[in-house]
């Protein structure tokens, strides 16, 4: 089993997705410089978090155009995992492997802060290892992290099953006062058509060790390790 | 022959503008009452093609490919000789 982070020029939480994948969880884990492109088959990608291109344009938005996309496209496409945090999620949507795009907070500032989610799918190979309705702790740091679908899709993407989670509080309710950005439904992770894809703007990385306050991240790495092994 | 494509992104009628809000915030702080404000962003695009409706066809395939992301914006396009 290997997975591999991509580096985009801005990217900054590629080396603590690397350490949970490689160190936390003890799977080999490649770093993948964009302009190298993916040159063999992984068992998962992940686009990190960051600042790939100062967020020029819109945050992704340049990164996406680069051709190492076209690697991630067509590794989605053949079934294997991708996994976009953050600006990694920023990408996944802009590149349209998830419906939507992640936009301008509601209040217009950079949010850096612990976050309650709600699992609302326990079904796909990101989420497996959490209960259904599960609240979980996990942090968000961003400025561009509001879910926007087109009318009616996101909705649609809850009936369906393609939320894996949503803003909510302490006892799991889904309020205004729980959404912090001012994502429609409170959405902000979506998985891709198949469940192959899922982008997330919370950091699970960043919550994958009891020393750093929650481990609830762990398990969304372990389910996609579950995941493979069990192919 | 060159011509200058002058594009102008929005957000879609309806969309949340979260910059504009603040910004009203602030010019209302100066004694600016305004009725309503709205941000957009201009390129200016330099373009070596043949005719006016070859300069306005390449910027719209910038704005659907690039420059604007369907969801959430519109664009106009107005090119200068």
């Amino acid at each position: 089993m290997r997975f591999a982070v991509l580096q985009f020029g801005g990217s900054n939480c590629d080396h603590d997705a690397w350490h949970v994948v490689h160190d936390v969880c003890g799977v080999d884990c490649d770093l993948i410089w964009y302009k190298d492109r993916i040159r063999q088959e992984y068992d998962a990608i992940i686009l990190p978090g960051g600042f790939s291109y100062g967020d020029y344009l819109r945050a992704g938005a340049i990164a996406t155009r680069t051709p190492v996309m076209q690697d991630v496209i067509r590794h989605a496409g053949e079934g294997r995992l991708v996994l976009g945090i953050c600006n990694g999620a920023q990408i996944g949507a802009e590149s349209g492997l998830v419906p939507g795009v992640f936009t301008t907070n509601a209040y217009p500032k950079f949010i850096c802060e612990w976050v309650h989610l709600r699992v609302e799918n326990t079904t796909s190979p990101f989420t497996s290892q959490y209960h259904s309705g599960e609240v979980i702790r996990i942090p968000i740091a961003h400025k561009e992290g509001r879910y926007v679908a087109p009318p009616g899709v996101g909705q649609k993407l809850l009936d369906e099953g393609r939320v894996a989670f949503r803003f909510c509080n302490e006892q799991g309710i889904c309020t205004p006062e729980s959404n912090p950005n001012g994502s429609e439904l409170n959405i902000t992770g979506v998985l891709g058509e198949k469940d192959n894809v899922l982008v997330m703007m919370p950091h699970p990385e960043r919550a994958a060790e009891g020393i750093l306050g929650s481990d609830d991240g762990r398990r969304l790495f372990a389910s996609m390790i579950s995941h493979i092994e069990n192919q | 022959m060159s011509f200058i494509g002058k594009i102008t992104i929005s957000l879609k009628e309806g969309m949340l503008d979260p910059e504009a809000r603040a910004i009203q915030h602030a010019l209302s702080n100066l004694g600016f009452e305004t009725e309503s404000l709205s941000t957009a962003r201009v390129f200016y695009i330099t373009m070596d093609v043949p005719t006016v409706g070859d300069a306005t066809k390449r910027a719209e395939e910038m704005c659907e490919r690039l420059l604007a992301n369907p969801v959430i914006h519109s664009y106009e396009i107005e090119v200068l000789e």
